[in-house]
Protein backbone atom coordinates (compact mmCIF):
# COMPACT_ATOMS: atom_id res chain seq x y z
CA UNK A 1 0.00 0.00 0.00
CA UNK A 2 2.54 2.42 1.11
CA UNK A 3 4.67 1.71 -2.00
CA UNK A 4 2.01 2.12 -4.40
CA UNK A 5 1.40 5.92 -2.46
CA UNK A 6 5.33 6.51 -3.00
CA UNK A 7 5.44 5.78 -6.65
CA UNK A 8 2.14 7.73 -7.34
CA UNK A 9 3.76 10.33 -5.55
CA UNK A 10 6.67 10.80 -7.33
CA UNK A 11 5.50 9.57 -10.72
CA UNK A 12 5.16 12.78 -12.61
CA UNK A 13 8.88 13.95 -11.59
CA UNK A 14 9.73 10.81 -14.45
CA UNK A 15 6.68 10.86 -16.33
CA UNK A 16 4.89 13.59 -18.09
CA UNK A 17 1.91 13.88 -20.55
CA UNK A 18 -0.28 11.37 -20.83
CA UNK A 19 0.32 8.83 -17.82
CA UNK A 20 0.25 11.70 -15.71
CA UNK A 21 -3.59 12.83 -17.50
CA UNK A 22 -4.64 9.06 -17.47
CA UNK A 23 -3.47 8.94 -13.70
CA UNK A 24 -5.16 12.12 -12.86
CA UNK A 25 -8.35 10.39 -14.74
CA UNK A 26 -8.39 7.18 -12.90
CA UNK A 27 -8.03 8.98 -9.47
CA UNK A 28 -10.74 11.05 -9.97
CA UNK A 29 -12.59 7.95 -10.92
CA UNK A 30 -11.52 6.18 -7.45
CA UNK A 31 -12.87 9.17 -5.61
CA UNK A 32 -16.03 9.40 -6.87
CA UNK A 33 -16.49 5.55 -6.40
CA UNK A 34 -15.01 5.59 -2.97
CA UNK A 35 -17.19 8.51 -2.00
CA UNK A 36 -20.21 7.09 -3.67
CA UNK A 37 -19.52 3.94 -1.57
CA UNK A 38 -19.28 5.55 2.00
CA UNK A 39 -22.85 6.15 2.08
CA UNK A 40 -24.52 3.69 -0.53
CA UNK A 41 -22.40 0.91 0.06
CA UNK A 42 -23.26 0.25 3.69
CA UNK A 43 -27.08 1.34 3.51
CA UNK A 44 -27.58 -0.06 0.53
CA UNK A 45 -29.61 3.43 -1.08
CA UNK A 46 -28.21 3.39 -4.20
CA UNK A 47 -27.76 7.38 -4.68
CA UNK A 48 -27.10 9.17 -8.48
CA UNK A 49 -26.85 12.26 -7.21
CA UNK A 50 -23.02 11.93 -7.92
CA UNK A 51 -22.90 14.49 -10.50
CA UNK A 52 -24.90 16.74 -8.96
CA UNK A 53 -21.78 17.15 -6.16
CA UNK A 54 -19.43 16.91 -9.00
CA UNK A 55 -20.71 19.22 -11.16
CA UNK A 56 -20.88 22.11 -8.38
CA UNK A 57 -17.25 21.23 -7.76
CA UNK A 58 -17.30 22.52 -11.56
CA UNK A 59 -19.13 25.88 -11.24
CA UNK A 60 -17.13 26.42 -8.08
CA UNK A 61 -13.46 26.36 -9.23
CA UNK A 62 -14.96 28.62 -12.16
CA UNK A 63 -15.96 31.40 -10.41
CA UNK A 64 -13.44 31.16 -7.01
CA UNK A 65 -10.29 29.58 -8.61
CA UNK A 66 -7.82 32.66 -9.75
CA UNK A 67 -9.60 35.02 -7.27
CA UNK A 68 -8.63 32.53 -4.73
CA UNK A 69 -5.97 30.31 -4.61
CA UNK A 70 -6.38 26.72 -6.64
CA UNK A 71 -6.47 25.00 -3.01
CA UNK A 72 -9.09 27.39 -1.15
CA UNK A 73 -11.09 27.13 -3.86
CA UNK A 74 -11.19 23.13 -3.77
CA UNK A 75 -12.09 23.49 -0.30
CA UNK A 76 -14.87 25.68 -0.98
CA UNK A 77 -16.04 23.32 -3.32
CA UNK A 78 -16.11 20.77 -0.91
CA UNK A 79 -17.78 22.96 1.91
CA UNK A 80 -20.54 24.19 -0.72
CA UNK A 81 -21.53 20.31 -1.99
CA UNK A 82 -21.21 19.58 2.00
CA UNK A 83 -24.49 22.43 2.44
CA UNK A 84 -26.11 21.48 -0.93
CA UNK A 85 -26.10 17.51 -0.20
CA UNK A 86 -27.66 18.06 3.35
CA UNK A 87 -30.55 19.98 1.87
CA UNK A 88 -30.63 16.82 -0.74
CA UNK A 89 -30.16 14.70 2.09
CA UNK A 90 -32.83 15.90 4.09
CA UNK A 91 -35.19 16.26 0.87
CA UNK A 92 -34.54 12.62 -0.37
CA UNK A 93 -33.50 10.22 2.46
CA UNK A 94 -37.33 9.78 3.69
CA UNK A 95 -37.60 7.93 0.54
CA UNK A 96 -36.46 4.38 0.04
CA UNK A 97 -35.16 2.09 -2.13
CA UNK A 98 -36.17 2.49 -6.05
CA UNK A 99 -37.72 6.01 -4.98
CA UNK A 100 -34.62 7.31 -2.99
CA UNK A 101 -32.26 6.48 -6.58
CA UNK A 102 -35.01 8.00 -8.64
CA UNK A 103 -35.46 11.03 -7.03
CA UNK A 104 -31.59 11.53 -6.45
CA UNK A 105 -31.47 11.45 -10.60
CA UNK A 106 -33.93 13.64 -11.15
CA UNK A 107 -32.57 15.94 -8.47
CA UNK A 108 -29.37 15.85 -10.40
CA UNK A 109 -31.35 17.12 -13.44
CA UNK A 110 -33.29 19.66 -11.71
CA UNK A 111 -29.79 21.14 -10.49
CA UNK A 112 -28.26 20.82 -13.74
CA UNK A 113 -31.28 23.00 -15.38
CA UNK A 114 -31.63 25.34 -12.40
CA UNK A 115 -27.74 26.60 -13.09
CA UNK A 116 -28.35 26.33 -16.84
CA UNK A 117 -31.26 28.90 -16.38
CA UNK A 118 -29.36 31.06 -13.66
CA UNK A 119 -26.71 31.42 -16.25
CA UNK A 120 -29.13 32.53 -18.89
CA UNK A 121 -30.82 35.03 -16.69
CA UNK A 122 -27.90 36.23 -14.40
CA UNK A 123 -24.98 36.45 -17.03
CA UNK A 124 -26.42 36.07 -20.12
CA UNK A 125 -24.05 33.12 -21.16
CA UNK A 126 -24.14 28.87 -21.83
CA UNK A 127 -20.63 28.43 -20.15
CA UNK A 128 -17.95 29.62 -18.55
CA UNK A 129 -13.86 29.62 -18.82
CA UNK A 130 -11.88 27.93 -16.04
CA UNK A 131 -8.57 29.38 -15.01
CA UNK A 132 -6.51 27.05 -16.07
CA UNK A 133 -3.93 24.92 -14.06
CA UNK A 134 -1.19 22.70 -15.13
CA UNK A 135 -1.65 18.81 -15.63
CA UNK A 136 0.94 18.07 -12.95
CA UNK A 137 -0.56 20.42 -9.86
CA UNK A 138 -3.99 18.66 -10.65
CA UNK A 139 -2.23 15.41 -10.65
CA UNK A 140 -1.06 16.63 -7.23
CA UNK A 141 -4.36 18.12 -5.84
CA UNK A 142 -6.57 14.92 -7.14
CA UNK A 143 -3.87 12.34 -5.15
CA UNK A 144 -4.21 14.64 -2.08
CA UNK A 145 -7.81 14.41 -2.29
CA UNK A 146 -7.62 11.15 -2.84
CA UNK A 147 -5.96 10.53 0.42
CA UNK A 148 -8.53 12.57 1.97
CA UNK A 149 -11.37 10.50 0.60
CA UNK A 150 -9.40 7.20 1.67
CA UNK A 151 -9.04 8.29 4.89
CA UNK A 152 -12.55 9.57 5.49
CA UNK A 153 -13.66 6.04 4.51
CA UNK A 154 -11.60 4.17 6.53
CA UNK A 155 -12.92 6.89 9.23
CA UNK A 156 -16.08 6.64 8.88
CA UNK A 157 -16.28 2.52 8.44
CA UNK A 158 -14.30 2.24 11.73
CA UNK A 159 -16.02 4.77 13.68
CA UNK A 160 -19.75 3.85 15.20
CA UNK A 161 -20.69 5.94 12.26
CA UNK A 162 -19.86 2.62 10.39
CA UNK A 163 -22.08 0.56 12.19
CA UNK A 164 -24.80 2.43 12.77
CA UNK A 165 -24.85 2.99 8.71
CA UNK A 166 -24.34 -1.00 8.41
CA UNK A 167 -27.19 -1.29 10.66
CA UNK A 168 -29.56 1.32 8.75
CA UNK A 169 -28.87 -0.73 6.07
CA UNK A 170 -29.56 -3.91 7.44
CA UNK A 171 -32.86 -3.41 9.05
CA UNK A 172 -33.52 0.38 9.00
CA UNK A 173 -36.57 -0.15 11.61
CA UNK A 174 -34.77 -2.31 13.83
CA UNK A 175 -31.86 0.37 13.91
CA UNK A 176 -34.64 3.25 15.31
CA UNK A 177 -35.47 1.18 17.52
CA UNK A 178 -31.74 0.64 18.83
CA UNK A 179 -31.40 4.03 19.33
CA UNK A 180 -29.64 5.36 16.27
CA UNK A 181 -31.01 9.08 14.49
CA UNK A 182 -31.41 7.25 11.31
CA UNK A 183 -32.47 10.09 9.66
CA UNK A 184 -29.50 12.44 10.98
CA UNK A 185 -26.75 9.59 10.46
CA UNK A 186 -27.73 9.04 6.84
CA UNK A 187 -28.52 12.58 6.37
CA UNK A 188 -24.89 13.91 7.93
CA UNK A 189 -22.93 11.29 6.35
CA UNK A 190 -24.35 11.41 2.90
CA UNK A 191 -23.54 15.24 3.12
CA UNK A 192 -19.85 14.43 3.93
CA UNK A 193 -19.34 11.97 0.81
CA UNK A 194 -20.43 14.98 -1.15
CA UNK A 195 -17.23 16.79 -0.25
CA UNK A 196 -14.76 14.35 -2.20
CA UNK A 197 -16.98 14.58 -4.98
CA UNK A 198 -17.40 18.43 -5.43
CA UNK A 199 -13.33 18.54 -4.46
CA UNK A 200 -12.59 16.06 -7.59
CA UNK A 201 -14.94 18.21 -9.92
CA UNK A 202 -12.99 21.29 -9.04
CA UNK A 203 -9.96 20.00 -9.74
CA UNK A 204 -10.70 18.00 -12.90
CA UNK A 205 -12.32 21.83 -14.29
CA UNK A 206 -9.59 23.20 -14.24
CA UNK A 207 -8.23 21.26 -17.40
CA UNK A 208 -11.33 22.19 -19.03
CA UNK A 209 -10.61 25.47 -19.56
CA UNK A 210 -14.38 25.67 -20.59
CA UNK A 211 -17.65 24.54 -19.19
CA UNK A 212 -21.00 24.22 -19.33
CA UNK A 213 -23.66 22.64 -17.35
CA UNK A 214 -24.39 19.80 -20.05
CA UNK A 215 -20.42 19.03 -19.44
CA UNK A 216 -20.26 19.29 -15.42
CA UNK A 217 -23.31 17.73 -14.67
CA UNK A 218 -22.96 15.12 -17.56
CA UNK A 219 -24.71 11.72 -16.02
CA UNK A 220 -22.33 9.67 -16.58
CA UNK A 221 -20.35 10.82 -13.14
CA UNK A 222 -23.73 9.75 -11.72
CA UNK A 223 -23.73 6.03 -13.48
CA UNK A 224 -20.32 5.29 -13.46
CA UNK A 225 -19.30 5.20 -9.66
CA UNK A 226 -22.13 2.57 -9.05
CA UNK A 227 -21.17 0.24 -11.92
CA UNK A 228 -17.26 0.39 -11.07
CA UNK A 229 -18.13 -0.07 -7.69
CA UNK A 230 -20.11 -3.34 -8.80
CA UNK A 231 -16.72 -4.01 -10.93
CA UNK A 232 -14.25 -3.99 -8.21
CA UNK A 233 -16.88 -5.74 -5.35
CA UNK A 234 -18.10 -4.02 -2.21
CA UNK A 235 -16.94 -5.62 0.66
CA UNK A 236 -14.08 -3.59 1.48
CA UNK A 237 -12.49 -0.32 0.13
CA UNK A 238 -9.73 -1.64 -2.03
CA UNK A 239 -13.12 -2.95 -3.89
CA UNK A 240 -14.26 0.60 -5.61
CA UNK A 241 -10.65 1.77 -5.90
CA UNK A 242 -9.38 -1.36 -8.28
CA UNK A 243 -12.76 -1.08 -10.22
CA UNK A 244 -12.57 2.62 -10.59
CA UNK A 245 -8.72 1.46 -11.95
CA UNK A 246 -9.22 -1.16 -14.29
CA UNK A 247 -12.62 0.50 -15.67
CA UNK A 248 -10.71 3.90 -16.51
CA UNK A 249 -8.01 1.98 -18.20
CA UNK A 250 -10.02 -0.10 -20.09
CA UNK A 251 -12.59 2.34 -21.46
CA UNK A 252 -9.21 4.74 -22.60
CA UNK A 253 -7.61 1.38 -24.14
CA UNK A 254 -10.97 0.93 -25.80
CA UNK A 255 -11.83 4.11 -26.58
CA UNK A 256 -8.33 4.66 -28.66
CA UNK A 257 -7.94 1.37 -29.80
CA UNK A 258 -11.24 0.50 -31.23
CA UNK A 259 -13.05 4.07 -31.11
CA UNK A 260 -15.97 2.70 -33.14
CA UNK A 261 -16.75 -0.56 -31.14
CA UNK A 262 -15.87 1.33 -27.93
CA UNK A 263 -19.32 1.22 -26.19
CA UNK A 264 -20.31 -2.14 -27.72
CA UNK A 265 -17.40 -3.50 -26.03
CA UNK A 266 -17.52 -1.97 -23.20
CA UNK A 267 -20.93 -3.33 -22.28
CA UNK A 268 -20.37 -6.74 -22.92
CA UNK A 269 -17.73 -6.64 -20.70
CA UNK A 270 -19.52 -5.10 -18.04
CA UNK A 271 -22.43 -7.59 -18.58
CA UNK A 272 -19.86 -10.48 -18.42
CA UNK A 273 -18.71 -8.74 -15.34
CA UNK A 274 -21.79 -8.91 -13.53
CA UNK A 275 -22.60 -12.38 -14.94
CA UNK A 276 -19.02 -14.12 -13.37
CA UNK A 277 -17.87 -11.86 -10.93
CA UNK A 278 -21.10 -11.10 -8.47
CA UNK A 279 -18.64 -10.27 -5.62
CA UNK A 280 -16.68 -7.78 -8.53
CA UNK A 281 -12.45 -8.11 -8.98
CA UNK A 282 -11.87 -8.51 -5.31
CA UNK A 283 -14.43 -11.23 -4.48
CA UNK A 284 -13.16 -13.16 -7.63
CA UNK A 285 -9.72 -12.82 -6.05
CA UNK A 286 -10.89 -13.81 -2.70
CA UNK A 287 -12.47 -16.92 -4.73
CA UNK A 288 -9.49 -18.00 -6.27
CA UNK A 289 -7.27 -17.43 -3.42
CA UNK A 290 -9.25 -19.48 -1.21
CA UNK A 291 -9.46 -22.18 -3.95
CA UNK A 292 -5.64 -22.15 -4.47
CA UNK A 293 -4.81 -22.46 -1.23
CA UNK A 294 -7.63 -24.94 -0.45
CA UNK A 295 -6.14 -27.44 -3.25
CA UNK A 296 -2.92 -26.76 -1.66
CA UNK A 297 -3.94 -27.91 1.37
CA UNK A 298 -5.82 -30.69 0.42
CA UNK A 299 -2.89 -31.84 -1.95
CA UNK A 300 -0.76 -31.58 1.60
CA UNK A 301 -3.20 -33.72 3.28
CA UNK A 302 -3.37 -35.91 0.44
CA UNK A 303 0.25 -36.61 0.26
CA UNK A 304 0.84 -37.37 3.85
CA UNK A 305 -2.45 -39.88 3.71
CA UNK A 306 -1.16 -42.02 0.92
CA UNK A 307 1.91 -43.60 3.10
CA UNK A 308 -0.33 -44.49 5.44
CA UNK B 1 -47.43 7.80 38.77
CA UNK B 2 -47.08 4.94 36.85
CA UNK B 3 -43.97 4.07 34.91
CA UNK B 4 -45.80 4.01 31.97
CA UNK B 5 -49.24 5.52 30.87
CA UNK B 6 -51.78 5.60 28.09
CA UNK B 7 -54.54 7.62 27.52
CA UNK B 8 -57.16 7.14 24.98
CA UNK B 9 -54.97 5.61 22.99
CA UNK B 10 -56.20 4.94 19.35
CA UNK B 11 -54.96 3.94 15.79
CA UNK B 12 -57.10 3.35 12.76
CA UNK B 13 -56.30 1.80 9.50
CA UNK B 14 -58.06 3.07 7.20
CA UNK B 15 -61.80 2.55 8.40
CA UNK B 16 -60.41 -0.45 11.21
CA UNK B 17 -59.50 0.20 14.95
CA UNK B 18 -56.48 -1.36 15.29
CA UNK B 19 -56.83 -0.01 18.80
CA UNK B 20 -59.17 1.79 20.07
CA UNK B 21 -59.45 4.13 22.42
CA UNK B 22 -57.35 1.78 24.90
CA UNK B 23 -56.05 2.95 28.74
CA UNK B 24 -53.45 1.22 30.04
CA UNK B 25 -50.75 1.88 32.79
CA UNK B 26 -47.52 0.11 33.95
CA UNK B 27 -45.84 0.28 37.46
CA UNK B 28 -42.54 -0.05 38.14
CA UNK B 29 -41.46 -3.52 38.96
CA UNK B 30 -44.68 -5.08 37.29
CA UNK B 31 -45.07 -7.64 34.99
CA UNK B 32 -47.75 -6.90 32.65
CA UNK B 33 -49.47 -9.32 30.61
CA UNK B 34 -51.11 -8.44 27.04
CA UNK B 35 -53.22 -11.08 25.45
CA UNK B 36 -56.25 -11.51 22.59
CA UNK B 37 -57.05 -12.80 19.77
CA UNK B 38 -54.70 -12.63 16.33
CA UNK B 39 -55.72 -8.83 15.37
CA UNK B 40 -56.79 -7.89 18.68
CA UNK B 41 -54.02 -4.96 18.35
CA UNK B 42 -51.13 -6.10 20.75
CA UNK B 43 -48.25 -5.81 18.34
CA UNK B 44 -49.92 -2.35 17.22
CA UNK B 45 -50.00 -1.32 21.15
CA UNK B 46 -46.66 -2.07 21.53
CA UNK B 47 -45.95 0.09 18.26
CA UNK B 48 -47.20 2.62 19.27
CA UNK B 49 -45.64 2.42 22.93
CA UNK B 50 -42.00 2.36 21.14
CA UNK B 51 -43.17 4.84 18.16
CA UNK B 52 -43.53 2.77 15.31
CA UNK B 53 -46.40 4.60 15.09
CA UNK B 54 -48.17 7.52 16.64
CA UNK B 55 -51.70 7.22 18.25
CA UNK B 56 -54.09 9.63 17.01
CA UNK B 57 -55.50 10.47 18.87
CA UNK B 58 -54.10 9.50 22.15
CA UNK B 59 -51.54 10.69 24.86
CA UNK B 60 -48.69 8.35 26.07
CA UNK B 61 -46.31 9.08 28.89
CA UNK B 62 -43.01 7.82 30.67
CA UNK B 63 -42.12 9.14 34.16
CA UNK B 64 -44.50 11.55 33.83
CA UNK B 65 -43.06 12.63 30.39
CA UNK B 66 -45.24 13.09 27.46
CA UNK B 67 -43.56 10.77 24.65
CA UNK B 68 -45.89 10.91 22.25
CA UNK B 69 -44.12 13.19 19.87
CA UNK B 70 -40.98 11.64 20.15
CA UNK B 71 -39.56 9.40 17.45
CA UNK B 72 -38.66 5.82 17.99
CA UNK B 73 -34.54 6.41 18.86
CA UNK B 74 -35.88 8.64 21.19
CA UNK B 75 -38.01 6.48 22.82
CA UNK B 76 -35.02 3.77 22.75
CA UNK B 77 -32.72 6.09 24.82
CA UNK B 78 -35.34 6.94 27.29
CA UNK B 79 -35.18 3.17 28.57
CA UNK B 80 -37.92 2.11 26.43
CA UNK B 81 -36.71 -0.86 24.68
CA UNK B 82 -38.50 -3.87 22.74
CA UNK B 83 -37.95 -7.11 20.49
CA UNK B 84 -40.38 -8.01 17.21
CA UNK B 85 -42.69 -10.45 16.99
CA UNK B 86 -40.86 -11.20 13.55
CA UNK B 87 -37.40 -10.81 14.34
CA UNK B 88 -36.03 -7.70 13.05
CA UNK B 89 -31.87 -8.57 12.96
CA UNK B 90 -29.07 -7.07 11.34
CA UNK B 91 -28.54 -10.74 9.41
CA UNK B 92 -24.79 -9.66 8.20
CA UNK B 93 -23.51 -8.68 11.20
CA UNK B 94 -21.93 -10.68 13.83
CA UNK B 95 -23.76 -11.39 16.96
CA UNK B 96 -21.71 -9.23 18.96
CA UNK B 97 -22.24 -6.25 16.88
CA UNK B 98 -25.99 -6.68 16.64
CA UNK B 99 -25.93 -6.17 20.37
CA UNK B 100 -23.05 -3.49 20.50
CA UNK B 101 -25.74 -1.17 18.20
CA UNK B 102 -28.21 -1.40 21.45
CA UNK B 103 -25.14 -0.11 23.36
CA UNK B 104 -23.58 2.22 21.81
CA UNK B 105 -26.94 4.16 20.60
CA UNK B 106 -29.56 3.21 22.94
CA UNK B 107 -28.61 4.05 26.21
CA UNK B 108 -28.79 7.96 25.79
CA UNK B 109 -25.13 8.29 27.23
CA UNK B 110 -21.90 8.29 25.56
CA UNK B 111 -20.54 4.79 25.25
CA UNK B 112 -17.09 4.18 24.30
CA UNK B 113 -17.09 1.62 21.84
CA UNK B 114 -14.93 -0.80 24.45
CA UNK B 115 -17.73 -0.37 27.10
CA UNK B 116 -20.35 -0.75 24.59
CA UNK B 117 -18.47 -4.00 23.56
CA UNK B 118 -18.19 -5.61 27.45
CA UNK B 119 -21.69 -4.41 27.73
CA UNK B 120 -23.08 -6.70 24.62
CA UNK B 121 -21.21 -9.21 26.12
CA UNK B 122 -22.58 -9.01 29.44
CA UNK B 123 -25.90 -9.33 27.66
CA UNK B 124 -25.48 -12.21 25.42
CA UNK B 125 -24.08 -14.11 28.91
CA UNK B 126 -27.67 -13.45 30.29
CA UNK B 127 -29.28 -14.95 27.19
CA UNK B 128 -26.87 -17.91 26.72
CA UNK B 129 -25.62 -16.88 24.33
CA UNK B 130 -21.92 -15.69 24.70
CA UNK B 131 -19.83 -18.78 22.83
CA UNK B 132 -21.75 -17.70 19.68
CA UNK B 133 -20.71 -14.09 19.57
CA UNK B 134 -18.76 -14.10 16.76
CA UNK B 135 -21.47 -15.90 14.63
CA UNK B 136 -23.35 -13.77 11.80
CA UNK B 137 -26.72 -13.67 13.41
CA UNK B 138 -28.47 -14.83 9.98
CA UNK B 139 -27.03 -17.96 10.58
CA UNK B 140 -28.76 -18.46 13.87
CA UNK B 141 -31.68 -20.38 14.64
CA UNK B 142 -35.08 -18.62 14.83
CA UNK B 143 -34.74 -19.35 18.64
CA UNK B 144 -31.73 -17.88 19.06
CA UNK B 145 -32.39 -14.61 16.76
CA UNK B 146 -35.28 -13.77 19.11
CA UNK B 147 -32.75 -14.12 22.61
CA UNK B 148 -30.54 -12.12 20.49
CA UNK B 149 -33.55 -9.21 19.96
CA UNK B 150 -33.74 -9.54 23.65
CA UNK B 151 -29.90 -9.17 24.70
CA UNK B 152 -29.87 -6.13 21.94
CA UNK B 153 -32.89 -4.67 23.67
CA UNK B 154 -30.68 -5.28 27.29
CA UNK B 155 -27.94 -3.54 26.38
CA UNK B 156 -29.72 -0.27 25.80
CA UNK B 157 -30.12 -0.43 29.61
CA UNK B 158 -34.09 -0.38 29.39
CA UNK B 159 -36.39 0.93 32.61
CA UNK B 160 -38.96 -0.91 30.57
CA UNK B 161 -38.57 -4.34 28.35
CA UNK B 162 -41.43 -4.90 25.07
CA UNK B 163 -41.34 -8.47 24.36
CA UNK B 164 -43.13 -9.26 21.80
CA UNK B 165 -44.13 -12.91 21.94
CA UNK B 166 -40.82 -14.21 22.84
CA UNK B 167 -42.06 -18.30 23.62
CA UNK B 168 -44.15 -18.67 20.26
CA UNK B 169 -42.77 -21.72 18.57
CA UNK B 170 -40.39 -22.83 21.79
CA UNK B 171 -40.49 -25.61 23.42
CA UNK B 172 -41.66 -26.75 27.18
CA UNK B 173 -38.51 -26.78 28.33
CA UNK B 174 -37.20 -23.28 26.55
CA UNK B 175 -40.42 -21.86 27.70
CA UNK B 176 -39.62 -22.71 31.38
CA UNK B 177 -36.12 -20.92 30.77
CA UNK B 178 -37.38 -18.08 29.36
CA UNK B 179 -39.78 -17.61 32.48
CA UNK B 180 -36.40 -18.12 34.33
CA UNK B 181 -34.85 -15.44 32.55
CA UNK B 182 -38.00 -13.11 33.03
CA UNK B 183 -37.79 -13.23 36.77
CA UNK B 184 -34.23 -12.24 36.97
CA UNK B 185 -35.14 -9.34 34.80
CA UNK B 186 -37.72 -8.05 37.17
CA UNK B 187 -34.97 -8.52 40.11
CA UNK B 188 -32.88 -6.17 38.02
CA UNK B 189 -35.47 -3.43 38.11
CA UNK B 190 -36.56 -4.51 35.01
CA UNK B 191 -40.56 -3.69 34.42
CA UNK B 192 -41.78 -5.80 31.57
CA UNK B 193 -45.05 -5.66 29.20
CA UNK B 194 -45.54 -8.99 27.23
CA UNK B 195 -47.51 -10.12 24.73
CA UNK B 196 -48.12 -13.85 24.68
CA UNK B 197 -49.85 -16.52 22.72
CA UNK B 198 -48.93 -19.41 25.56
CA UNK B 199 -51.53 -18.98 28.02
CA UNK B 200 -49.25 -20.94 31.37
CA UNK B 201 -46.53 -18.95 30.26
CA UNK B 202 -48.23 -15.85 30.30
CA UNK B 203 -50.74 -16.29 33.22
CA UNK B 204 -47.80 -17.89 35.40
CA UNK B 205 -45.18 -14.82 34.95
CA UNK B 206 -47.88 -11.65 35.04
CA UNK B 207 -48.82 -9.82 37.64
CA UNK B 208 -51.52 -8.26 35.80
CA UNK B 209 -52.91 -8.61 32.21
CA UNK B 210 -54.93 -6.43 30.00
CA UNK B 211 -56.97 -8.36 27.46
CA UNK B 212 -57.48 -6.40 23.76
CA UNK B 213 -59.95 -7.54 21.14
CA UNK B 214 -60.70 -5.91 18.34
CA UNK B 215 -58.69 -3.29 19.69
CA UNK B 216 -60.65 -2.72 22.55
CA UNK B 217 -59.59 -3.28 26.08
CA UNK B 218 -62.23 -5.70 27.30
CA UNK B 219 -61.02 -7.03 30.84
CA UNK B 220 -58.11 -6.20 32.63
CA UNK B 221 -56.99 -7.58 36.17
CA UNK B 222 -54.71 -10.64 37.93
CA UNK B 223 -54.63 -13.70 35.80
CA UNK B 224 -57.19 -15.18 38.30
CA UNK B 225 -59.46 -12.45 37.71
CA UNK B 226 -59.03 -12.82 33.92
CA UNK B 227 -59.21 -16.36 33.24
CA UNK B 228 -62.61 -16.17 35.28
CA UNK B 229 -64.28 -13.66 33.37
CA UNK B 230 -67.05 -14.46 31.28
CA UNK B 231 -66.13 -12.05 28.84
CA UNK B 232 -62.49 -13.33 28.14
CA UNK B 233 -63.50 -16.77 28.10
CA UNK B 234 -66.08 -15.98 25.31
CA UNK B 235 -63.73 -14.37 23.31
CA UNK B 236 -60.71 -15.59 23.99
CA UNK B 237 -59.78 -18.54 26.06
CA UNK B 238 -63.43 -20.16 24.39
CA UNK B 239 -61.85 -20.46 20.95
CA UNK B 240 -59.15 -22.65 22.71
CA UNK B 241 -61.58 -24.82 23.82
CA UNK B 242 -63.72 -25.27 20.92
CA UNK B 243 -60.91 -25.90 18.53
Amino acid sequence: MLVVFVVLALLPQYNHGYTVTLLTDILRYAILTLAWMIFSGPTNYMSLATAAFYGIGFYIAAIANGPVPFAVAIIIAGLVSFVVALLVGALTLRLRGVYFCIFTFALTLLIQNVVLEVERVVTHTRGRFVEAETTEVAYYAMFIVAIFTIAMAVLIRRSRYGLALQSIGEHEEAAAHSGINVVRTKVLVFAASAMPMAMAGAIIATQRTYIDPGIAFSLQSSFLPVLMALFGGMSNLVGPIIGAAVFTYIGELLLTEFPDLYMLIFGVVLILAILFMPNGIVGLAQTVWTKIRGSRRSAAEGGRRAPA
Amino acid sequence: MHLLEGEGVTRHFGGLAAVSDVDFYVDQGEILGLIGPNGAGKTTLFNLISAALKPKPGKITFNGRDITPLPAYQICRLGIARTFQTVKIFPHVPVVRNVMVGALFGTGRRTSSAEARKKAEEALEFVDMLTLKNTVAGDLTLAQQKRLEVARALASDPKLLLLDELMAGLTKPEVTEALGDIAELRSRGITIIMIEHVMQAIMAASDRIIVLDYGKKIAEGTPAEVAANPKVIEVYLGEECDA
